[in-house]
């Protein structure tokens, strides 16, 4: 297949009306992929955190996800019930298998069946982490890995998430620079799923259309895991 | 997809006759305008974010052959694997290829529009795969064994009434007396029906947005998570995109991504925008563990370095067909090959000829607008016209063009006897219709007036108007 890839470049580079790239070139091209830069960033979201978690949390109800936002992580289990109880949905919960969600208190909810995993066809409600949230579309980041199953963001139709407050930036280029600080420069998980709101679809005569493929309801539990002294009350 | 663009007239009659399509389109006609037109006035950077996205994909393009190369490495050293087709029939190879060696029977497919140009549904069928459209609008119209007639909205040219028949009919082994009027219900039958054949499929394939050549990512953008399901479930994930695809690094796609969504359904953001970065990793409990990218070309080198390179900073948002007069009125179908609207009426040429798809580019009234929401500013009616000079040069036009324009020519070369007769014409057409104000017959215009009225002018040309309104701003600048 070599043969082809060499045909492919040979006509680009027909049209182009030069050969390779000259070293000169290479240098700055390099140097542009070694040190990415951020374009034009919208002010929208170059705002004081305290205010990027506002936009986060009314972006979200713009795109008919659902907020509430607790004080404490040990909060979760209590509000999981609750939603599940008031939206009619089944007590039941596949949890991403990571460390911070298995360590909360399930023991004060004896009703909630709890299974970690990656997403089963029967699965009705997900429970996953993020990596990351952007508050100028209220976009949610998650990173896959053996924290982060993708199948539990898709498969379920009804998709909880829990977001800490710190998780919370303003622009994808913020993401990507705490996903670079995290992983290493041109790493990537294998899948980066970013999410803004529910499944959706406009294919039937334009109308908008929730759960078409993936989840119906998009519910955030937006946990404030801030120091004290940086809470407003 | 075989074409039918040569045959544009015959297909735009028949659109403008068809009660039911008119009725569907017209939820183009307001719909997508509306919802761009709110999403930009949020974003006060919007235009400016146009500009630099064009840029990004300038700098790409100039560079194109070091970035796909570097591409291709990251690809490989994520565990993927790169097949280079220089034209469909190579793409449609390789798919197969990749199918019969892992024994596939189900395949999964997202929404890719190179996947209708290379006819790769057509291919699969015929070795014997059953193929499933997993994105509704196109599952909608791969029942109907129709090509998509918009690049984003399939299925846009249908009403309801016409998916619940199509659902009736193909979902046999559902009870007969469900109710279907709803559109909410018709999304749910669509989701009830594929849910299984996600689940059981062995490959899936999905196009590309994006290429990124930092990370050796592919890029999909979706609301449905057909897509994501498409590609995360089965042992196999086949991309298949375009050269052109390609851009830097994350930072250059989060800006282009900014103006995607908004250009194409007026929403901030899609619903899903997913980086696929290479199979399964060991310690990844699920997704496919085969990764295979199919890097297209089929004509796209040739048009770099030309008159028709910007149009390789097309992102397929579909703006410019949503606000173009000639695809409102006759749909998508009737350009009668894969891409539709003002940047099908460029592309195609491109990628089939111009003696085929010749009609395209002079279906346009070049009022404008598809440049004007072009968010990668891409000069469309310039390029329409690059495609009407060479097919005057290569004697394509009708005779009756030629003959038109040799009439026209012949006055614009005497410019005392144009302003004489243009001047005479304008009096006496203005004298003649004053009382109407317009015409509904007039002869050697026949063809407009069959439809519509022809305003009767007001009894001076243009250029007596211009130079009376020259005249009068000198005074002006005088006093």
């Amino acid at each position: 297949m070599s043969g082809a890839k060499q045909q492919i470049l040979a006509s680009l580079r027909r049209s182009l009306r030069r050969s390779e790239p000259s070293a000169e070139t290479r240098v700055e091209l390099e140097r542009r992929l070694a040190a990415p830069r951020a374009h034009l960033i919208p002010q929208r979201a170059q705002l004081p955190h305290a205010e990027q978690l506002e936009l986060m949390e009314a972006m979200l109800k713009e795109l008919k996800a659902t907020v509430v936002r607790l004080a404490d992580e040990a909060e979760v289990p209590q509000a999981i019930a609750d939603y599940l109880k008031n939206e009619n949905l089944p007590p039941k919960l596949r949890l991403a298998p990571r460390d911070d969600l298995r360590r909360l208190p399930w023991g004060g909810q004896p009703l909630l069946e709890v299974e970690e995993g990656i997403a089963e066809a029967a699965d009705a409600t997900s429970l996953t982490g993020a990596f990351a949230a952007i508050a100028e579309t209220g976009t949610l980041m998650m990173a896959s890995g053996p924290e982060a199953p993708v199948t539990l963001n898709f498969l379920p139709e009804n998709h909880i998430v829990v977001l800490r407050a710190s998780q919370v930036t303003g622009t994808y280029e913020e993401a990507w620079q705490r996903l670079r600080a995290q992983l290493g420069k041109d790493v990537m998980p294998r899948a980066v799923n970013m999410i803004t709101g529910p499944s959706r679809t406009g294919d039937i005569e334009q109308t908008i259309l929730l759960g078409a493929h993936g989840p119906r309801r998009l519910h955030v539990l937006l946990v404030d895991d801030r120091p004290d002294d940086q809470r407003r009350d | 997809m075989e074409s039918t663009s040569h045959a544009f007239k015959d297909n735009a009659r028949a659109a403008l006759a068809n009660q039911t399509l008119q009725k569907a389109m017209k939820h183009v006609k307001t719909g997508f305008i509306d919802k761009r037109a709110k999403a930009r006035a949020r974003l006060p950077e919007f235009d400016d974010l146009r500009d630099v996205a064009r840029d990004i994909k300038n700098h790409t393009l100039a560079n194109l052959d070091f970035y796909l190369e570097r591409y291709e490495e990251k690809v490989i050293a994520t565990g993927g694997q790169v097949h280079w087709a220089p034209t469909g029939e190579d793409a449609v190879k390789t798919v197969l290829d990749i199918c019969r060696r892992v024994d596939a029977r189900v395949v999964t497919k997202g929404k890719s529009m190179i996947s209708e140009e290379i006819a790769l549904n057509q291919a699969m069928e015929a070795a014997g795969l059953d193929v499933v459209e997993t994105d509704l609008g196109e599952y909608i119209i791969q029942l109907r064994k129709e090509p998509p007639s918009h690049i984003i909205a399939p299925a846009v040219h249908l009403t309801k009434e016409q998916v619940e028949a199509d659902f009736r009919h193909h979902h046999r082994e559902l009870p007969s007396e469900r109710s279907l009027s709803q559109p909410e219900q018709l999304v749910a039958e669509a989701r009830q029906m594929l849910r299984r054949r996600f689940l059981e499929a062995d490959v899936g394939i999905t196009g590309a947005n994006f290429l990124v050549a930092e990370t050796g990512t592919s890029i999909i953008v979706t609301n449905e998570g057909n897509g994501d399901l498409t590609q995360t479930l089965p042992r196999v994930h086949i991309v298949v995109a375009s050269l052109e695809k390609v851009v830097p690094n994350l930072e250059d796609v989060s800006t282009i991504l900014r103006v995607l969504a908004r250009s194409a359904t007026g929403q901030e953001f899609s619903s899903y925008t997913t980086f696929s970065t290479g199979p399964r990793r060991p310690e990844d409990l699920d997704g496919p563990e085969e990764y295979h990218v199919i890097l297209l070309d089929n004509g796209r080198s040739n048009m770099l370095g030309g008159e028709f390179q910007d149009m390789l900073r097309c992102i397929r948002c579909g703006a410019c067909m949503n606000h173009c007069p000639v695809y409102h009125a006759v749909g998508g179908h009737a350009y009668g090959w894969v891409y539709p609207g003002p940047m099908g009426a460029v592309l195609t040429p491109n990628l089939i000829g111009i003696d085929e798809a010749g009609h395209l580019p002079n279906a346009s009234t070049f009022c404008g607008r598809c440049e004007a929401v072009c968010p990668m500013r891409i000069p469309l009616p310039k390029m329409m016209r690059h495609w009407r000079e060479r097919e005057f040069e290569r004697h394509l036009s009708p005779p009756s063009v030629r003959a038109g324009l040799a009439v026209w020519a012949f006055f614009a070369r005497r410019p005392r006897l144009y302003h004489f007769v243009t001047g005479l014409q304008a009096r006496l057409l203005g004298r003649l219709g004053r009382a109407a104000g317009r015409f509904d017959a007039l002869p050697f215009a026949r063809g407009w007036t069959r439809h519509r009225d022809f305003p009767a002018p007001e009894g001076r040309t243009f250029q007596q108007l211009w130079a009376q309104r020259q005249g009068g701003r000198q005074n002006g600048k005088r006093r």
